[in-house]
């Protein structure tokens, strides 16, 4: 017995260590994500994101080195921080605070002590590097803008906020993620998709090498550049015509729906945006209630189009047969279009005007009595109503466009189904809602949407969706945006286009005639209100200019909407006039008529509301 | 005489097997990507290198010396080592607390792993006398003595560890006949220790009234004739034994070896402080799955998570890149080794042989049972090195020194058996 002891004990021991191990390897497994929680460390590899050019290859944004101060607390020893409050300008109080924060999060870990300092403040301090120890410079990447217009198209990128994290679980805090315009559109495109890398650590969190020599990591996918529809100088010119007004200009081209500019007055350099100065450059632009640099006019404003949408009562009377291109009305300086009820009208007493004059005076007797037939053309009014919504509804009017921007407004085309509520069922007929026939009254258009119809008419019955990227890495995207027909039949448009044409030439806007150019166009202008101390107050009305050029085989159709410009032809088609001749012609001759644009302000008028005094509108 | 042909094969296959397995695990658990070569001397894999070639020619040395040196010089060789356990008091070094080490220009050197090797040979020697009985008390004072005093310097060094590692020879003594009832008291007398640890002291001596005035009971029912005084003076002395444990307990321990028996007694859990080595460990090994995670590919190992990794938790390294199935082959081949060792000692044509192999086994046993049960979390954290695999020059030497000795002494009794 005294034999076998030390045996015995030796197999029962053995035995319970290789039942131990099996239980503490084998069966049970949470011991490996134990050890991967201390041992692996998984970083994100981000791809650059990706650049973004005009419709002619011109580099719009790309990117730029950022670099910040790092620190790792307990490798810092004692510095002359006034030397390093002077390399990196960042005033000492700042400095103090950012060091014991670092010290607070970890002793160990980076920390930010010094954020996007320049190339210049980099190169400076990267020779004096020596001098701190426990300093060292992480390089990132920032936006870097080669223009310094089309901030409301291009967007912005931030960092992800919480409810960005909630509904994607891509990201990651402190990751980057686009704001507005197209780095927010085409987001997934700009940024690729990041790869993983996993590295091994050891007990103090510091980073000994790959981890399994990489062989999990995931490559991150590059980031696709793209390529706007935008014109960049046309643009900028949109851009510069617009200075010291409040507005938008759509610029589409008819053949394909591409945005040759969205212009939004006032505006900002979108580098303002990047860097150090960003968060305060951010509040002074959304802080600005009253000129809303940030409010994209060209997408967003919703008014009653006004007189250009004359131009779609003619195209759905021809279609309906209400009229054909000979009917002609009486005009009296207005008329009575019901008892005791009067509409104006600034044609001469005694005026007889068939389609075409109707069209380049601007006739508003002449299109109430077109509305009013296509109406009463139905056995009711609910009828003839919705079968006009339906025609507008063809030109992209009352409903979103589908434009690929985050933003954007639907607009108003009233049905049978709004007026038997706003009139408690019945009771409205055709002259009831007149106004309808002059683009007044309860529709309202976005500038996009003018722009679209007018494209639609330049076409002679068709349009393509509007878009501001015309390629993704030479896939083109243009299948995206598909043909969509109105519902009126070509042959109708020859007279409207006719008439739109004599309105540069002989009508309310021939200040828009360019040599050499068959321009067609239509002004308007748009009654507006604001509320001032409770009380609803009239402003000067906004000047609206609808254009396209030229007549033969467009190649521009634009929209210009000036906020208290008053007449269409002022502001509004000199402006749009102007545009036309840059893109056509490459160059603008007309220096004098550009020189009064650029210079012109509407400053005074926009101070009027807020004066506290008594004031004119309509000068 | 054609000795180097009939040695035990198994147990130097075993040897090499223990060794080489060893270095590459210490290799591993030191690795650094900017010095990866094995031969460099300022480092831990290139010592341990250094060490087991020097351990080899120690080998050869033994192997090739007379077999009767061993016995002759036995008490010589014990008399060296306890002067040499005397003599760092005034001139070794200290390291983490513990004055155990003599410092050879640089290189350590340990005498309490030597003491393994002297004390086995003095008890070898001294019971295969012919008047040395182990069954009287006379002889029994001799040899606890033996054990006794290399035992306390080294507890008063002080390193609990490695006086444990004198508990073996209880195996070694009860082989050779030590009265059932002087295990009885060892056994008691542990549980006291045990009890007076984790129990209040007034809790430990009313314990231990108790159970001798049951024992003089019980024996009384039994046997009429009971003397009392046998009972009053184990009363006595366990009071005294329980007293001096608390005493050392409380005021010669320092603070980290109490925390060490305080943590697998149960009285403190704490992963982040002192449990800390245990749990990281367990993570190690744990996370090894069946085939481990390959060599240097281990991330507890890599990342430095657990401390002593390539010393007295090497195993874990083991655990964690070579998994199941080379944490399982080590704990065999120990088996195997011990058992071997075992077999072979019963043996021995000479007492002294087998004395000295049985203490080899045991003294294997209890660094094989102590470390591997304290990586896995079955024994408290008590540091001492896997034999063999560890890394450490002085256990690696005392160790081939241990088993060379066993193979001359075995290969004596195999090319004598063939006169």
């Amino acid at each position: 017995m005294r034999i076998f002891l030390l045996r015995v004990i030796t197999i029962l021991m053995a035995s319970v260590f290789l039942y131990r191990l099996l239980d503490l390897q084998v069966v049970n497994t949470s011991y490996q994500a134990l050890s991967e929680n201390n041992a692996v460390l998984e970083i994100a590899e981000y791809p650059e994101r990706g650049f973004i050019y005009d419709r002619n290859g011109k580099l719009l944004v790309a990117n730029q080195p950022a670099y910040d101060v790092m620190i790792i607390p307990e490798n810092v020893s004692p510095f002359d921080t006034l030397s390093f409050c002077e390399l990196t300008d960042v005033s000492k109080k700042r400095l103090i605070y950012n060091l014991k924060k670092a010290r607070r999060y970890s002793k160990r870990l980076p920390s930010v002590v010094v954020n996007q300092i320049s190339k210049e403040t980099y190169a400076k301090l990267q020779e004096q590097m020596w001098k701190f120890e426990g300093f060292f410079i992480q390089k990132k990447s920032l936006r870097e803008y080669q223009i310094k217009n089309g901030a409301n198209v291009l967007g912005y990128v931030s960092e992800v906020n919480n409810n960005d994290l909630k509904k994607d679980d891509y990201y990651r805090l402190g990751e980057i993620i686009g704001r507005q315009g197209v780095e927010k559109s085409y987001e997934n495109h700009l940024r690729g998709t990041k790869g993983k890398r996993f590295l091994q650590k050891d007990r103090f969190n510091r980073i000994l090498g790959p981890y399994k020599e990489g062989n999990y990591d995931i490559i991150p996918t590059p980031a696709k550049n793209i390529k706007l529809t935008l014109d960049s100088d046309l643009q900028a010119y949109g851009e510069k015509l617009m200075q010291n007004k409040r507005g938008g200009i759509v610029a589409i081209e008819p053949a394909t729906g591409e945005v040759l500019a969205l212009v939004n007055a006032p505006s900002y350099d979108p580098s303002i945006l990047v860097g150090r100065k960003r968060t305060n450059n951010y509040r002074k632009l959304a802080n600005d209630t009253l000129a809303k640099p940030l409010f994209d006019r060209g997408l967003l404003a919703q008014y009653p189009p006004g007189s250009p949408f004359k131009t779609l009562n003619a195209l759905i009377a021809l279609q309906e047969e209400a009229i054909t291109p000979k009917t002609k009305h009486r005009c009296n300086r207005g008329h009575y279009y019901a008892r005791g009820a009067f509409m104006e009208c600034h044609c001469r007493r005694g005026t007889r005007n068939d389609l075409l004059s109707a069209i380049y005076k601007s006739c508003n007797t002449y299109f109430s009595h077109t509305y009013k037939a296509i109406i009463e053309k139905y056995p009711t009014p609910e009828e003839g109503v919705d079968q006009w919504k339906e025609h507008l509804k063809s030109f992209g009017l009352g409903n979103y466009l589908g434009y690929d921007l985050s933003i954007g407004r639907p607009g108003h085309v009233p049905g049978a189904a709004y007026y038997n509520r706003a009139y408690n069922n019945g009771g409205w007929k055709a002259p009831t809602i007149i106004s309808n026939a002059i683009g007044q009254g309860e529709i309202l258009t976005t500038p996009i949407q003018l722009a679209n119809f007018t494209a639609a008419i330049a076409n002679r019955g068709f349009y393509y969706t509007p878009h501001f990227v015309k390629e993704i890495e030479g896939d083109s995207i243009q299948q995206k945006f598909t043909k969509k027909f109105t519902s009126i039949d070509p042959q109708h448009f020859d007279v409207v286009i006719d008439g739109m044409h004599k309105v540069v030439e002989r009508g309310t806007a021939r200040i828009a005639r360019i040599r050499g150019i068959e321009v067609c166009g239509k002004t308007g202008t748009a009654e507006n209100f604001t509320r001032i101390d409770g009380e609803r107050k009239q402003l000067t009305d906004h000047s609206i200019f609808v254009a396209f050029a030229p007549k033969e085989n467009p190649q521009i159709a634009i929209a210009v909407f000036i906020e208290n410009g008053y007449w269409g032809a002022r502001w509004a088609a000199p402006i749009a006039s102007l545009m036309i001749e840059d893109y056509l012609n490459g160059e603008v001759k007309r220096v004098r008529l550009e020189k009064r644009m650029v210079e012109g302000s509407l400053e005074s008028e926009y101070l009027k509301p807020i004066s506290g005094e008594l004031f004119k509108i309509n000068e | 005489m054609n000795r180097t042909f009939k040695l035990d094969w198994l147990v130097l296959l075993i040897y090499f097997l223990l060794v080489i397995f060893g270095i590459t695990n210490i290799y591993s658990s030191t690795f650094d990507a900017n010095q990866p070569e094995v031969f460099n001397l300022s480092r831990s894999i290139g010592k341990q290198v250094v060490f087991f070639i020097i351990s080899l020619a120690a080998g050869i040395f033994i192997l090739s010396a007379p077999t009767k040196v061993f016995e002759r010089f036995a008490s010589i060789i014990y008399l060296v080592i306890i002067i040499l356990l005397i003599g760092l008091y005034p001139f070794g070094s200290t390291i983490s607390g513990a004055r155990s080490w003599y410092n050879l220009g640089g290189i350590g050197f340990q005498p309490a792993e030597f003491a393994k090797v002297a004390v086995s040979l003095a008890i070898a020697k001294l019971l295969s006398e012919i008047q040395i009985d182990i069954r009287l008390f006379k002889s029994l004072v001799q040899i606890v003595l033996i054990i006794a005093l290399p035992m306390v310097l080294i507890i008063l060094q002080p390193d609990a560890g490695s006086a444990l590692v004198f508990g073996a020879f209880l195996f070694v003594l009860f082989r050779e006949g030590l009265p059932t009832s002087y295990i009885l008291i060892a056994a008691g007398l542990i549980f006291f220790f045990i009890l007076t640890l984790v129990a209040p002291l007034p809790f430990v001596y009313v314990s231990i009234i108790f159970v001798i005035i049951s024992l003089y009971f019980f024996s009384k029912k039994v046997n009429k004739k009971v003397h009392f005084m046998p009972y009053v003076i184990s009363l006595i002395l366990t009071c005294g034994y329980v007293y001096s444990v608390d005493y050392i307990f409380n005021d010669i321990f320092e603070q980290r070896h109490r925390d060490r028996f305080n943590i697998v007694l149960g009285k403190e859990v704490d992963t982040q402080g002192i449990g800390y080595n245990l749990n990281q460990s367990k993570i190690a090994i744990g996370s090894g799955g069946w085939e481990g995670k390959g060599f240097l590919q281990g991330t507890q190992t890599k990342g430095g998570f657990v401390p002593e990794q390539h010393t007295d938790y090497i195993f874990s390294t083991i655990g964690e890149e070579w998994g199941f199935v080379g944490s399982a082959g080590v704990v065999l081949l120990f088996s195997f080794l011990i058992l071997r060792i075992l077999s072979r000692a019963e043996v021995q044509k000479n007492k002294f042989s087998r004395i000295y192999a049985y203490s080899v086994a045991s003294i294997i046993f209890v660094h094989f049972f102590v470390n591997i049960g304290m990586s896995i979390g079955l024994v408290p954290t008590i540091g001492i090195p896997l034999p063999f695999i560890s890394y450490g020059g002085s256990s690696l030497l005392a160790f081939t020194i241990l088993i060379f000795i066993y193979l001359n002494l075995d290969a004596n009794r195999l090319n004598e058996a063939n006169f």
